[in-house]
């Protein structure tokens, strides 16, 4: 851990390298107050290609090596109910608004650093989900956008195939989001107790 | 024949049985189940092929990669609802009679992933299934009890025409495949062999 701190460079420092470096760029620090501190940089969709080409291929830190990209999603009261009980800040300022995000852990390989995380959110959760890809700068996010596309449909604009990974392609749904209902299919426990129960017990009346 | 009367025929040397008796016999030890796994639970199968538990003492190792070839369909691991369709179709495909072991709590109920969206709780939702084996893995001393468990109901067919039979045989290949839908499989289950246990209130 110690030793984790002494070569990773802090987040601010690569912001304000962003910022110098592509116009109009709009990197912000997203803080994470939990004792994890692993703070992240929030990218503005528009210039997200360009800023990630930029840390890739020219910045001091080469992050050459794209591991993990995953989806999250912040409806309204998930922003509001968090605990601890103040509502999740925007860069420690506004209160975030309603959208889905998609985080990515990048390193570099070439001077063994990482992880720097990097994080870019949707207009809102219903119709603006579209995120530029990131599939053309590290390849290996294609397979994981992919992922996100179906469990929560962020729609990535440039990636070569954006399909449904995991669920069938008729599923008209992405069952990550918070708000997702599953089907009503798992109507036996051999001792059913509390919403199951319940659940099955209604089944059973809707059936007989 | 009465079973007195055969040991004392036997002691003269005399071996008699009958003819479903050597037929079934036959069939009982040269099983050829399909070669394919779905999850964990088919490492498990695949080490009980394997030299330390060696499944060819039961006669049952000529795993076929073709259902045209196979007999005894070894449902090992987690049916997702993308899968189920091509489970069924290839249970289909087997030709008659066909036999079905759902290995791992996944197979006979959805295991660990019961309450999840993806899963199929349970295999016996779409095919018939005559031996369950508990456990996540199962371990293979488990799949060979029941593969001992099918001999011998296997043992107890019996070789006279049987008209029923024959139709529970034809309806077998001709279980409807399931498609999918929006949500869910349609339909999610088969009512036709599957029925949810009652629940009891506590
Ligand atoms: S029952 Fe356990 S071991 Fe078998 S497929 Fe399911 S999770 Fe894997």
């Amino acid at each position: 851990m110690e030793n984790e701190k002494a070569i990773l460079p802090e987040v601010q420092q690569i912001a304000d390298a962003i910022n110098a470096a592509v116009k109009n760029a709009g990197v912000t620090v997203s803080i994470n107050p939990s004792p994890a501190e692993q703070h992240s940089l929030l990218l503005f969709p528009t210039k997200a290609r360009e800023c990630a080409q930029w840390l890739k291929a020219e910045s001091p830190w080469q992050l050459d090596y794209l591991s993990n990209v995953s989806g999250n999603d912040w409806p309204e009261d998930a922003i509001t109910k968090q605990t601890p009980k103040q509502p999740v800040k925007d860069a420690g300022e506004e209160p975030m608004h309603p959208c889905l995000e998609a985080v990515y852990h990048l390193y570099s390989i070439r001077q063994s650093l990482g992880p720097i995380i990097i994080r870019m959110r949707t207009e809102n959760r219903s119709d603006k989900v579209e995120l530029p890809s990131l599939t053309p700068i590290w390849r290996s996010a294609e397979l994981q956008e992919r992922e996100i596309f179906d469990l929560y449909g962020i729609h990535f604009e440039g990636h070569p195939d954006l399909r449904r990974l995991l669920m069938w392609d008729e599923f008209e749904d992405h069952p990550m989001r918070r708000d997702y209902v599953e089907p009503d299919d798992y109507d036996y426990e051999p001792t059913p107790h509390g919403d199951v129960l319940k659940k099955s017990l209604t089944q059973q009346e809707g059936t007989v | 024949m009465d079973e007195g009367l055969k040991s004392e025929l036997q002691k003269a040397g005399i071996f008699t049985t009958t003819l479903s008796g050597l037929y079934n016999w036959g069939r009982k030890n040269s099983l050829w189940p399909l070669q394919f796994g779905l999850a964990c639970c088919a490492i498990e199968m695949i080490a009980t092929s394997m030299a330390r538990y060696d499944l060819a003492r039961f006669g049952a190792e000529v795993f076929r990669p073709s259902p045209r070839q196979a007999d005894l369909m070894i449902v090992a691991g987690t049916v997702t609802k993308k899968m189920a369709p091509q489970v069924v179709r290839l249970y289909r495909q087997m030709p008659s009679p066909k036999y079905v072991i759902a290995m791992g709590a996944c197979a006979i109920s959805g295991g660990p992933f019961k309450q999840g969206y993806n899963v199929l709780k349970g295999i016996d939702r779409f095919i018939p299934v005559d031996v369950h084996i508990p456990g996540c893995p199962p371990r293979p001393e488990a799949l060979l009890h029941s593969i001992m468990t099918l001999q011998r109901k296997i043992t107890e067919d019996s070789l006279a025409k049987n008209r029923e039979k024959e139709e529970q045989e034809r309806l077998k290949s001709e279980l409807p495949i399931p498609v999918h839908g929006a949500q869910d499989l349609e339909p999610a289950q088969n009512p036709k062999i599957w029925k949810a246990p009652a629940a009891r209130k506590a």
